[in-house]
């Protein structure tokens, strides 16, 4: 290769080898590392610095290309994946094409992952070979441009969706907001105060909500599910399938007279909004502020559907109105976005599934959701705490960490938990006057004036015992037991085992995935944490990036999160898309194929393997005809074309050669 | 390049090539550093975009060149970034493991697996698995050998004849 290179007097390659402070110099000998770059065919310069992103470490890069005629560079420091970017941005002021640049791992994959000082410094000594040998073949390229359709497309009509639909649309972006359920609004819809301020929720919530609804940039499609996502960043094609809820939604006016004249006098129906606490008849509305103001009719209970033979009471109140269809079907919209935001929300945890403490088996067990309820002032009791017999409970039991901080079930602090059962304990206490005590492991209360709500919650009388609930049973062994759920705990900070009758348990479940997490992840080509969650792009720089480009994460579908860090992170987001939007164009990494047309023999191999279509086959000339605007860059064809007639840019048979025979250098000398 | 490696039974540490796609498996082997894992150095990680873009001649070159394995990671089957490069690449992989082996390479110098971006723990475990299991068959060395069937058969008459030996039935 020295010959080949001093034929021509070139390449110049620069070397840039970074400590990371101490990430990386740490264990690898970075001297050592430098000097051994020096005497690597085609090196002319090679230098170690302390941190090479920060300004004069990339001004380095930039001043040697000047003085020293580099023509390629190489920096070895953290994972192309963190700042791949920022060096070609510096390779690229240094006034040479940015894709004559590589960049070797050396703390990722050596430094952070290796405890032998000699073996890590031998090991950067083969990648930072192999990387020049492979950069001396880099080619100038020119980023593709793809134009941005403005539109944007948010999914999830939760708190973080509804925010974030409203930021874009204020910015004079078009949104199609899609809502599964019948009504906008969410978990937080259900709540009558949040925490710590107790702001009344609907108080907050229903202004925003309505907001949507009269927002002229704004189309939301509730009851309605996105059903196929095709295309890339800018330009992407959406199916979103719309179930029919047997109303038409331009006609109804939200008058709701069809829900009392239902053949149905009493309703029988377990209300899914309050989680079964109350009944809803067949024809019915999620909740009285519920966003559009447009009942629905449930096809499995409805007797028109079951039977054909109902007298059709709602038609008649409907009268002229003539909003109800019982002819409708699923339809299917198909839309063009530039941008998607995410914000499919959460679950709680099914407190069932821990079996000791009751829940589903004693009636007075409840969920910290259905307390939501119960709190609410247009909850199923009217804001009463009621027993399910109707009695007052006298004393309160709320056990945090269901389903939480638990190696049976999820280890992970779900956040969110301590505060709402605190909230929870202080409404209770506030309308009923009971004894309340909280079960916790922990009191986790790290965000604005949670320290001084709990420490308030205190002060009002509420009991805080430091214990892992074991048990919860009905199973009395005193007389002040009788009739009672008795708690049974171990009190950590008085070093005893307690049993502590009440009249009501209230779990507090942490947060899990959505149930779909899976396949929504799958739909829209993102990527899933352990845990489910959605997996953002680097946890502290890209929160709420994917490793999709255009495709955008906000509240709970990343992680736990409370209803202000679920706000904040949907402005996130929609400033996101708006900067993409409003830069008009997104350029795409040049890593598509091409063909050497002169060595294609139109075998027709690659055809069918692309994913795309991107190659076709052009009869009159019996060759393979690639569509570098179709292609994405895989590099499936690549690795078939028989006659290595098709090449990918920035991953060509000679660059991948060069940095396999680069790695293996060593053990080939050493052999 | 001269240093002598320790560590195992005739003095040398085996060496392995990776080729990661860039969605799943080289974003976990990311994770792997950030978390700090621990796994052992012999592996050298070759970043691609898909695991379907991984030729076979690649992982022919890189025994050729003296890896002792060679390791392919990309998306669980459905996750492909690419739709389906991954399912390419397990078909690709399961013919040449079958080429491999008259080659007298042994199956577990090559192996295929699937570890998404969180599965950092996976990538620490794979490697130390792999890297254990090649210590046991010990160095493939495949230059040295070529360089040993040269010596063999060249003094009898150069490569033509090297070619009808090694066709014969008892080739070796």
């Amino acid at each position: 290769m020295r010959e080949a290179l001093s034929k021509n007097g070139g390449p110049r390659v620069g070397v840039y080898i970074c400590h990371c402070g101490k990430n990386i110099a740490g264990l690898v000998d970075v001297q050592r590392l430098t000097e051994y770059a020096a005497t690597l065919p085609g090196v002319a310069v090679a230098r170690d610095y302390k941190y090479m992103c920060s300004d004069p470490g990339q001004v380095l890069i930039q001043k040697d290309i000047a003085e020293h005629k580099l023509d390629r560079i190489v920096v070895a420091a953290c994972s192309p994946l963190l700042h791949e970017r920022t060096f070609r941005s510096a390779t690229e002021a240094g006034g040479l094409n940015p894709f004559y640049f590589q960049m070797v791992s050396i703390r990722e994959h050596a430094s952070w992952v290796h405890t032998d000082k000699e073996e890590a410094t031998r090991k950067a000594q083969d990648l930072v070979r192999a990387a020049v040998q492979r950069v001396i073949y880099h080619e100038s390229l020119e980023r593709r441009r793809v134009p941005i359709n403005p539109a944007v497309l948010v999914v999830g009509g939760g708190i973080a969706g509804i925010h974030a639909a409203l930021t874009i649309a204020n910015g004079g972006k078009h949104v199609y907001l899609v809502e599964r359920e019948p009504t906008i609004g969410g978990h937080m819809a259900k709540f009558d105060k949040t925490f710590p301020t107790l702001d009344c929720a609907a108080c907050i919530l229903t202004p925003k909500m309505t907001a949507v609804r009269a927002h002229p940039n704004i189309t939301l499609w509730t009851y309605s599910e996105v059903s196929q996502v095709e295309g890339y960043v800018g330009n992407y094609k959406v199916k979103v399938k719309r179930r029919p809820r047997y109303i038409n939604e331009e006609l109804c006016l939200g008058c709701l007279e069809c829900i009392p004249a239902c053949i149905y006098k009493e309703a029988k129906h377990p209300d899914e909004f309050n989680l079964g606490l109350s009944k809803r008849r067949p024809i019915y509305i999620p909740f009285p502020q519920a966003v559009p103001q447009v009942v629905v009719i449930d096809p499995e209970t409805c007797i028109e559907f079951k039977s054909g033979k109902c007298k059709k009471t709602c038609v008649e109140a409907c009268g002229e109105r003539n909003a109800i269809d019982f002819r409708q079907t699923e339809r299917t919209e198909e839309i063009e976005v530039g941008a998607i935001v995410l914000a499919t929300g959460f679950k709680t945890f099914d407190a069932g599934r821990v079996p000791y403490y009751g829940y589903g088996v004693y009636p007075n067990v409840y969920s910290a959701l259905e307390i939501e309820r119960l709190v609410n002032a247009s909850g199923p009791t009217g804001g009463e705490v009621v027993l399910r017999d109707g009695r007052k409970p006298e004393r309160v039991g709320i056990i945090h960490c269901v389903g939480s901080r638990d190696e049976n079930y999820n280890v992970y602090c779900s956040r969110v938990c301590c505060m709402y059962s605190i909230k929870l304990a202080h409404l209770i206490k506030e309308r009923t006057e009971a004894e309340v005590y909280n079960f916790y492991i922990d009191i986790r209360t790290p965000g604005k004036g949670f320290e001084e709500f709990y420490t308030k919650t205190l002060a009002e009388g509420v009991h805080f015992v430091r214990g892992k609930v074991g048990q919860v049973s009905d199973w009395a062994t005193a007389p002040e037991e009788q009739g009672k759920l008795v708690i049974q705990v171990e009190d950590t900070l008085a070093g005893m085992i307690r049993r502590i009758p009440v009249d009501m348990v209230v779990l507090s479940p942490g947060l899990d995935p959505q149930p779909d997490a899976q396949e929504v992840r799958r739909l829209f080509n993102i990527s899933c944490s352990n845990e489910g969650w959605f997996l953002e792009r680097h946890p502290k720089l890209a929160p709420v990036n994917t490793f999709t480009d255009g495709i955008f994460l906000a509240g709970a579908c990343q992680g736990p999160k409370d209803i202000p860090d679920s706000v904040a992170q949907a402005g996130a987001a929609a400033a996101e898309s708006l900067a993409l939007i409003d830069a008009g164009y997104f350029e795409l990494e040049p890593t598509t194929a091409y063909l050497l047309a002169e060595e294609c023999s139109g075998c027709k191999t690659c055809i069918p393997l692309c994913p795309y279509n991107a190659i076709a086959f052009d009869a009159e000339i019996a060759k393979a005809a690639i569509n570098e605007a179709l292609c994405k860059g895989c590099g499936v064809c690549v690795a078939a074309c028989p006659s290595g007639s098709i090449q990918q840019h920035l991953f060509d048979d000679r660059q991948i050669y060069a940095e396999i025979l680069g790695v293996l250098a060593g053990a080939t000398a050493a052999s | 390049m001269e240093e002598q490696r320790v560590g195992t039974v005739n003095g040398q540490e085996p060496t392995i090539v990776a080729f990661f796609c860039t969605w799943c498996t080289y974003t976990a082997a990311d994770l792997a550093g950030t978390s700090r894992m621990k796994y052992p150095p012999n592996v050298r990680i070759i970043r691609v975009m898909c695991s379907g873009r991984v030729d076979p001649q690649f992982v022919v070159e890189a025994f050729a060149q003296g890896a002792d394995g060679v390791l392919i990671g990309g998306c669980h089957p459905g996750d492909c970034h690419y739709v389906e490069g991954n399912y390419k690449a397990l078909r690709r992989i399961a013919l040449l493991k079958r080429v491999l082996r008259t080659m007298g390479i042994e199956d577990e110098r090559l192996r295929l697996e699937w570890i998404s971006a969180s599965e950092g723990d996976k990538v620490a475990r794979v490697i130390s698995e792999m890297v254990g299991a090649v210590r046991r068959l010990g160095r493939l060395d495949l230059p040295a050998k070529r360089r040993g069937w040269d010596a063999e058969v060249l003094p009898h008459g150069g490569p033509t004849e090297a070619l009808a030996a090694a066709a014969a039935p008892d080739g070796r």
